[in-house]
């Protein structure tokens, strides 16, 4: 496969080549926003110290294709947010990173998503492992109908993570601490995962994704069924997470990737339109059609 | 009036008449939910009320004289003996003793017909469990005949039939009644025995084992199956053509007549495998066959209501395919499964037809010990009783009937109990 060398790729700003006096009137009448008006992703979407590369990425269910041409790294230890409106593929994009869209009957995948220079979807690639490298948060809190316990030690315990019950035990209790829920549920491990709130269930499940370490956790819109002060616990843990590992997060909330992101892309009806520090894409967007979005002109 | 106004009154008048229908529609559920009530206590006033008189039985208290001369032997554990031996003279003789005005071949006949045929034997049961009364005399209560038990039943209830018995036998009864010496008893009979032509004689033990060897041979073979089947069809299987097809095929199935499978398993099984007839093998297979689409459609549904986030969740963790059904489908689907095949369970033990097609519908005394002792069934066993022209087999026909039902019943309790009882909420 043509597995391009990523390290060599430097850190680009592209400059939008893009006239924005073209599209600025369409958005001010509200209609006509065309994604055809730009070609390439504008931003910094490249990193010299990428953990994940993606290079032409295009991703089909079916006939219908869901991301065109996508370009971008993440990069070690970093927390990349992606947003964008309803339907833009920012979720089946999360999922191409631990190939979750294997299950999805009819899903196609080109391009080349390398992690660390290996390419995820090599043939002689073991998803499991994948998996075990990739850890995933998802939308709903999912913990399994068991013990508190049994959700945290289930990783460790199908990846032969634990030699004794003592390791084990240990593993269990540095995610909870790490997942910030070990002082809420030290009394009742044993008790079933179902029974704690939403936002101990999402934080049970992040706990259960970090036991077995992994190097990358996708978070898929991790607290839009949580309330605002159980979505300010995860947004804090995931900035704790982040010394540890590389976060990629897909939000609605544009003040969620603002405040836990470092950097945002942008997604629009299937293509990546711009990447850049957070910081700099809520105050000076590059694209008018991320403009648009964040102002709130569409969404 | 206003537009408001003049739209109040068509909704007030409109909901008198929704309220109407609605009250109408409430009527018409409290009526089927009666009728159908009703039909169930009919049936169970009905079954009932025949077949409750087979759980007792009537007998006669005699004084036996166990007479080493009479019988003809000297040694109880001398085989050849106890088969030559004249066991039938003890009830005779001890009868005759009881009246001995009577006088006459068809009289003494009509006296030796008080009592059961299988009477002498089973004094030599008695006998053989307790050695020791070997010469001795003993006061024992003796089964009486089935026209006997039929007719002291109802002259009892006051509705004496008196049909099949000669004026001397009811006034012997009537006599042994006055001195106490003739009563209705528990019909252990009924349990503990296998089929008999003489009504008093015969039991539903060998049909209950029946029941229970060919339907543990069932659920061994199409649980296992039925589930590993409806597994890879859910989870494994892609979804094309083929898989349609199966699925057609498994829905016409389950709604295939059960005779068809009993042709079948006749064709198959006995034919070309030679598998012996009217074995619980053979109807094990048989209802296998007939129960595993019922068992893959049920598991299916219970697998396919595991919610998906919990196999994101499992495969997301790194679990592998097999892993995520095993460790978290499996289990949460299993209480569906179960019930399934239990209803599965309860349809097969009340199948007869295709019990028909492959010999196990034959007259058998012995109970069945073992997978491959010809066996009959219960269903089977209702069906011989019911055609049998003894007047007592319609009260045994009734009391098979409600313990096949108990079973049912007892097997669709404990599908409920179960699905309860395993049931998780996520």
């Amino acid at each position: 496969m043509g597995v391009k060398d990523t390290t060599a790729v430097p850190v680009i700003n592209k400059k939008a080549s893009i006239n924005r006096q073209t599209i600025a009137p369409k958005i001010a009448s509200g209609h006509g926003l065309d994604v055809d008006d730009h070609k390439v992703t504008v931003g910094q979407s490249f990193s010299q110290n990428a953990k994940m590369t993606m290079r032409n990425v295009n991703v089909f269910y079916g006939d219908k294709q869901a991301i065109y041409d996508v370009n971008i790294d993440i990069a070690k230890n970093e927390v990349m947010a992606m947003i964008g409106p309803s339907g833009c593929g920012k979720s089946t994009f999360l999922r191409t990173l631990n190939r979750m869209n294997d299950t999805v009957e009819g899903c196609r995948v080109e391009g080349d998503i390398l992690m660390d220079g290996e390419n995820l979807y090599a043939p002689k690639l073991d998803v499991v492992e994948l998996r075990a490298r990739v850890g995933m948060v998802f939308q709903k809190p999912n913990p399994f109908p068991k013990s508190i316990y049994d959700n945290v030690a289930y990783g460790p315990k199908i990846h032969g993570l634990a030699d004794t019950r003592v390791d084990l035990d240990e593993i269990v209790e540095s995610s909870l601490r790490k997942a910030s829920l070990w002082e809420e549920v030290k009394e009742r491990l044993h008790q079933p995962g179902t029974g704690l709130s939403g936002g101990q269930q999402q934080r049970l499940c992040i706990a259960r994704a970090i036991a077995v370490s992994p190097e990358i956790i996708l978070m898929d819109e991790p607290c839009s069924a949580l309330d605002p002060i159980a979505t300010a616990k995860i947004e804090e843990l995931i900035e704790e997470l982040s010394q540890n590992f590389t976060i990629a997060i897909v939000t609605h909330s544009m003040q969620q990737a603002a405040r836990v992101s470092h950097r945002t892309a942008y997604f629009h009806l299937g293509k990546l339109i711009e990447v850049n520090p957070t910081e700099q894409v809520f105050t000076m967007p590059e694209h008018p059609l991320t403009e648009a979005y964040i102002t709130g002109r569409f969404g | 009036m206003s537009k408001q106004t003049e739209n109040l009154v068509k909704i007030q008048h409109s909901l008198k008449r929704r309220n109407r229908s609605e009250a109408r529609f409430r009527w018409y559920g409290r009526l089927a939910v009666f009728i159908g009530l009703a039909a169930v206590a009919t049936l169970f006033f009905d079954i009932i009320g025949k077949g409750h008189g087979a759980f007792k039985a009537t007998y006669i208290k005699l004084e036996v004289h166990y007479d080493q001369a009479l019988i003809d032997i000297d040694n109880l554990t001398d085989t050849e003996q106890m088969i030559a031996g004249n066991w039938q003279a003890l009830p005779k003789v001890a009868l005759r003793e009881k009246f001995p005005n009577v006088s006459g071949r068809s009289d003494k006949r009509r006296l030796n017909n008080l009592l059961s045929s299988g009477a002498g034997f089973d004094l030599k049961d008695r006998l053989v469990a307790n050695p020791h009364l070997l010469g001795r005399k003993e006061s024992i209560w003796i089964l009486a005949d089935d026209d006997i038990d039929t007719y002291f039943k109802s002259w009892l209830a006051g509705d004496a039939y008196a049909a099949r018995l000669s004026s001397k036998q009811v006034q012997w009864i009537e006599g042994l009644h006055q001195q106490g010496l003739i009563e209705l008893q528990f019909n252990i009979n009924l349990f503990t025995r296998g089929d008999s032509r003489e009504p008093e004689q015969a039991g539903i033990r060998g049909a209950v084992m029946g029941s229970l060897l060919t339907l543990v041979l069932t659920l061994m073979l199409s649980f296992p199956i039925g589930v590993a089947a409806a597994i890879y069809l859910e989870e494994f299987a892609p979804k094309n053509k083929w898989t349609d097809f199966i699925e057609v095929n498994i829905n016409n199935l389950a709604a295939v007549p059960s005779i068809i499978f009993g042709l079948l398993g006749l064709a198959i099984f006995i034919n070309f495998f030679h598998v012996p007839r009217s074995v619980p093998i053979v109807g094990g297979l048989v209802l296998t066959l007939m129960t595993l689409p019922t068992i893959i459609i049920t598991s299916r549904a219970a697998i396919k209501s595991v919610p998906p986030s919990i196999r994101e969740a499992a495969l997301g963790m790194g679990a592998s395919k097999v892993q995520m059904v095993l460790h978290h489908v499996l289990p949460l689907a299993l209480p569906g499964m179960l019930t399934g095949a239990i209803i599965g369970m309860a349809q097969a033990l009340g199948e007869t037809a295709p019990l028909l097609m492959i010999g196990m519908v034959a007259f058998i005394v012995d109970i069945p010990g073992s997978f491959t002792d010809p066996a009959t069934v219960l269903p089977v066993q209702i069906f011989l009783w019911a055609d049998s022209p003894e007047r007592a087999f319609i009260e045994k026909t009734s009391a098979a009937i409600m313990v096949l039902l108990t079973f049912l019943i007892i097997m669709n309790t404990s599908a409920v109990w179960l699905r309860k009882r395993l049931e998780r909420r996520w």
